[in-house]
């Protein structure tokens, strides 16, 4: 594997790798991604900066199983990402995703909302519970757990995507703009929750981004420009 | 519960399509109760007629129609004397008509028959009967519809008859007919020497193979059947309860395009939010469980207020005073399991498109979808 764009440390255990990833739509009419190669060790939090239609979220959905690249690989925990294999367990146990739409479905509660990933895994309901109070503990959301989704804040909503997203204890958490939706102030707040989260529990955030300012507070900071990864930056 | 709420959720977010969804599959299968009772009632009713202190029916071999059935004066008089027989009753069945009544059944009978014997008596005295040839015995609803009262003169048909007695019976056929001595009705009905069915009562049940073999091989051209055997056979209730399962099953399919309409509607407005359930874990099998599931209950709650609706409209039927002895409300557990079976299957089959289209969804592709 040539990992010449962005290498992770050496030390340091890769957990979510793409080598040489191509990617294009409407029959190769327009290409997004244009051999890309990256790699993010474990607990690492990568933003990934760039102009829009740059493949950002493309890529993000590569490595969430989403989509498939045209050419190259794909591995979570050095394990190929295939859409017809083990997709369920990556997206189920491996990769949480926060987008910058909250995504929620607005008729259940922000529990309801929350156990979603639990009901798809088949966790128990006791264990689910204890996992949906701990994490609306930390977000502050405790209050609100039998809240509609229209009732909630713009800034609740993320932090119940947030919640959601970790719900079933992934390893890599994937943000496609997690905070453009939200106004600066509240930006802040959510981010900073994103990044004490990650931290604590020991996620690997990839975050797509148009905002340098909390990008820099990641521990690496990549360009995207035209498909590629053209330069790492060390935040 | 969240995958249940997952189901119902859509359901009361879209309440009025999902009621009209209920409705369709409601009505549909209301009329297939409905038609499926009445018919089975009808033919219950016909058998009722038939079995009347007997065990065995004696008729003409191959017809289509028992009224077709020409039964010799010879076979009676032979298979009574046959030492398993209790008694042997020959019944003629012809069709009458008077003013404003284009059709009533009349039975010809004698007096020995059980008709005659174990029936209520509401008016005049059963020993009278066939001791004229002008002579008739009105069920009490035909009575009624004939406006006639004993010792009256009622035109039937080309003849003017006497009333000399009115019989009250549950049985709709025999509560709206005319019964004559049977040499009045052949004659009446141009069938000197026959009558439709020989009606035997057995010594011993057990004896029943013996007598349909006796009847095999003694009259060529005659058929001995038991009563469940005969029902089960008959040509006519097979064509009957044929059309009414074929009326109610396109009732049933009219529902289930409705289902269809609905849970396509409800896979094609929230292509994001399936999309959303994919993303977090939710299998293709997992998403067309939920679809099905929501066809599921739009079905099951269709069927039970169809079946409820069903029922009334029976009870409903049964007190037009032109329909008394017609409709049996005493509905068969088995229909009513083969009519929810069925509205479940409809709502399965409407679903199948549906949950298809919703298994491939990519979430990729739904979520750029703002």
């Amino acid at each position: 594997m040539n990992l010449t764009n962005s290498q992770a440390g050496t030390s340091e255990r890769i957990v979510l790798r793409a080598v040489d990833v191509w990617k294009s739509y409407d029959d190769g009419a327009i290409a997004v991604l244009k051999g890309v190669d990256f790699s993010a060790a474990a607990g690492q939090s990568v933003a990934l900066c760039g102009p829009s239609g740059c493949g950002k979220s493309t890529l993000l959905h590569l490595f969430g199983g989403l989509d498939a690249p045209d050419r190259g690989h794909v591995a979570v925990n050095g394990i190929e990402v295939n859409r017809h294999r083990d997709l369920l367990r990556l997206l189920r146990h491996e990769v949480g995703f926060v987008f910058q739409l909250h995504n929620l479905i607005p008729d259940l509660t922000l529990e309801e909302n929350c156990l979603i990933p639990t009901v798809a895994a088949g966790v128990g309901h006791r264990a689910a519970q204890a996992r949906l109070h701990e994490l609306a503990e930390r977000t502050g959301l405790i209050h609100r757990l039998g809240h509609r989704i229209q009732k909630l804040s713009g800034g609740e909503r993320q932090r119940t995507a947030l919640c959601r997203a970790l719900m079933n204890r992934p390893k890599i958490l994937l943000a496609d703009e997690p905070t453009g939706s939200l106004d600066e102030h509240t930006s802040g707040a959510v981010f900073d929750l994103l990044l004490d989260l990650v931290a604590t529990e020991g996620v690997t955030l990839v975050m797509a981004t148009h905002d340098r300012g909390l990008a820099a507070r990641c521990d690496r900071l990549l360009e995207m420009h035209d498909g590629r990864i053209n330069e790492p930056v060390t935040a | 519960m969240i995958f249940l709420k997952l189901i119902v959720t859509n359901l009361r977010r879209h309440r009025i399509r999902s009621f009209i969804s209920i409705a369709g599959i409601a009505f549909s299968v209301a009329a297939m109760l409905t038609v499926v009772t009445i018919l089975q009632g009808a033919i219950g009713m016909f058998s009722g007629i038939l079995s009347s202190d007997s065990e065995i029916i004696v008729f003409e071999r191959n017809v289509s129609d028992l009224f077709f059935s020409n039964v010799p004066a010879a076979a009676v008089a032979d298979i009574s004397g046959w030492p398993m027989v209790t008694h042997a009753d020959p019944v003629l069945f012809g069709i009458v008509s008077s003013a404003d009544h284009p059709i009533i059944t009349c039975f010809g009978v004698t007096a020995a028959d059980a008709r005659i014997r174990k029936a209520t008596w509401v008016a005049g005295d059963r020993d009278a009967f066939a001791q004229r040839g002008d002579d008739v015995v009105l069920g009490e609803r035909a009575a009624e519809f004939l406006s006639a009262k004993l010792g009256d003169h009622v035109p039937i048909g080309h003849g003017v008859f006497h009333v000399i007695g009115i019989l009250k019976t549950a049985n709709g056929f025999e509560d709206g007919g005319v019964f004559m001595p049977l040499g009045a009705a052949q004659g009446f009905f141009h069938k000197e020497g026959t009558s439709s069915v020989i009606t035997i009562k057995l010594r011993n049940k057990d004896d029943a193979a013996a007598f349909k073999a006796m009847v095999r091989a003694k009259f060529a051209n005659l058929i001995g059947l038991e009563d469940a055997e005969f029902t089960r056979s008959y040509s006519q209730f097979k064509i009957l309860k044929a059309t009414a399962w074929a009326v109610g099953g396109c009732g049933l399919v009219l529902g289930g395009l409705g289902v269809a309409n609905t849970m396509i509607m409800s896979v094609f407005t929230r292509i994001r939010e399936i999309a959303i359930l994919r993303v977090n874990g939710f299998s293709q099998l997992q998403i067309a469980v939920m679809i099905f599931g929501e066809s599921a209950v739009v079905s099951l709650v269709g069927a039970v207020l169809g079946l409820t609706t069903g029922t009334c409209l029976l009870f409903a039927l049964k007190l037009v005073p032109a329909l008394h002895g017609y409709v049996d409300v005493s509905i068969q557990p088995v229909v009513m399991l083969i009519v929810i079976v069925l509205a479940l299957l409809t709502g399965v089959a409407g679903a199948l498109y549906p949950a298809a289209y919703a298994m491939r969804i990519r979430a990729v592709e739904a979520l750029r979808f703002e």
